[in-house]
């Protein structure tokens, strides 16, 4: 089998099997999102300004959230050696398992979000843009944060330092994605917040890999 | 001449000892003329009063704070590709200063905020990334620090401060297109007052005084750096013998 795909299944397998772990994740965006109008009142006029930043910055602390997981278990059990021994270009191994994160934590959110968005009084124009963005924006969160993963691996503290390390990257991101969201309402058309979300994934897709494979050999050497 | 001399945390030592004192006496002499050029020489604004004088410091610091980033990031390259500790050294004492030079930026910005636009701070474009860059500088230090090893807290950091180079530009104009989306220019910086040129010449000497205090604080910290690191070895036992 193509050691990429093996690469790829295996972390799907390992997801399927502990399960529990990135329903967790999933669950934390959708309570960090039912938070909100609790917190700020139920006037629907106001949640519906709000909604966008709400589901955009609670996608991108769920993101964070599971980003440990990507190489943390293979890092203990020394299969992330092994990796680093293979033959295979150590970029595209881990743009494999980045994918595999993408998959388990991005795309969840982007089909759960529509939902919260229409329970945020979003219209339906406004839920396809939501859904889109999160689609697009979601991989930029995973290529970026793999690049944290790999450099706060076997840190001291490495989950409150992830943070700060991630987030201030993912700033554009959010900027773009909740952004397009708002042009529904605003009438500007979404179509240039979405290129640029399209442009920042174009940017991060060949640098980001690179980077956490050099962030990887640091912490393994 | 052979460039790569004080490559050496051993040859670099006491060039750096030799030269803070020159650094420090030029910063002290620059910022007392620049502090009298700006405010006995230089003019009161029409527009702004007295208030304006803050850019004597503020403008500054702001350069400093953007220019300290790419220095660093540089730095951290050169240690991550060459594998020099020198380099390395040079870009964890650089940090600090940097992160000092971005809150004196931000906190002098929002004194001068309050009285020209009457409010302590806005969500403009250059405030933003300003802010953002200091959280860089702050990620830098912090994985920095938590790294116990100090040549990977140095390869690792300086990982970081290259994907932070490549993201300033993004960061910027991101912040700059979500800004004009939200608010217009209600309130811009941008604006090109035509300036007195004693303004623009106190501004220039204040900045070289900046200059000059980021290389001095730099390089005492680069010191204390090599001590810390390089305790184990002969010629630091030497160096204390001889005193």
């Amino acid at each position: 089998m193509n050691p990429l795909l093996a690469v790829f299944r295996r972390d799907l397998l390992q997801a399927w099997r502990r399960r529990a772990d990135w329903l967790t994740t999933f669950f934390f965006f959708v309570i960090v999102v039912s938070l909100f109008p609790l917190g700020v009142g139920p006037e629907p006029a106001m949640l519906r300004t709000i909604a966008p930043g709400i589901l955009w910055v609670a996608a991108l602390l769920a993101a964070m959230l599971s980003l440990p997981r990507v190489f943390e278990s293979d890092f203990a059990d020394g299969a992330l050696e092994q990796l680093l021994l293979s033959p295979e270009p150590l970029p595209l191994l881990v743009l494999s398992k980045t994918t595999a994160h993408w998959l388990l934590s991005g795309v969840p959110l982007a089909l759960m979000a529509p939902v919260l968005g229409l329970q945020f009084g979003l219209d339906v124009e406004a839920v396809r843009v939501l859904f889109w963005s999160l689609l697009l924006g979601t991989p930029c969160l995973s290529l970026i944060g793999v690049v944290g993963a790999a450099l706060t691996l076997g840190v001291r503290g490495g989950g409150v330092l992830i943070a700060l390390l991630v987030l201030p990257l993912y700033i554009p991101v959010l900027i773009f994605g909740a952004g397009a969201v708002e042009t529904v309402a605003t009438g500007t058309g979404a179509a240039g917040h979405l290129s640029l979300l399209g442009a920042c994934l174009c940017i991060a897709l060949p640098l980001a890999p690179w980077g956490a494979s050099a962030a990887l050999r640091v912490a393994l050497e | 001449m052979n460039w790569f001399k004080f490559s050496s945390p051993q040859t670099f030592y006491p060039l750096a000892g030799r030269l803070i004192p020159v650094f420090w006496v030029l910063a002290v002499v620059l910022a007392v003329a620049g502090l009298y050029i700006g405010f006995f020489v230089a003019p009161t604004d029409f527009q702004q009063g007295d208030a304006y004088r803050i850019i004597f410091i503020h403008v500054p610091a702001a350069w400093m704070s953007m220019f300290i980033y790419l220095v660093m990031a540089g730095w951290a390259a050169l240690g991550l590709v060459l594998n020099t500790r020198l380099s390395s050294m040079m870009a964890s004492a650089l940090a600090p200063t940097g992160a000092l030079m971005t809150f004196i930026a931000l906190w002098t910005g929002s004194f001068w905020g309050r009285p020209t636009w009457g409010t302590w701070w806005v969500w403009d474009a250059r405030l933003t990334s300003e802010l953002i860059l200091l959280f860089l500088y702050i990620g830098f230090m912090a994985l920095h620090a938590s790294i116990d090893e100090p040549r990977r807290a140095d390869k690792a950091a300086a990982i970081l401060a290259i994907v932070g180079v490549v993201n300033v530009p993004i960061i910027y104009f991101s912040v700059k297109w979500w800004n004009t989306l939200h608010q217009g220019a209600s309130v811009s910086l941008t604006r090109a007052p035509s300036m007195a040129t004693t303004m623009l010449l106190g501004m220039l000497v204040m900045a070289i005084a900046f200059w000059m205090y980021s290389i001095a604080a730099a390089l005492s910290r680069v010191r204390s750096i090599i001590l810390e690191r390089e305790r184990n070895s002969a010629w630091i036992g030497q160096l204390q013998e001889s005193r």
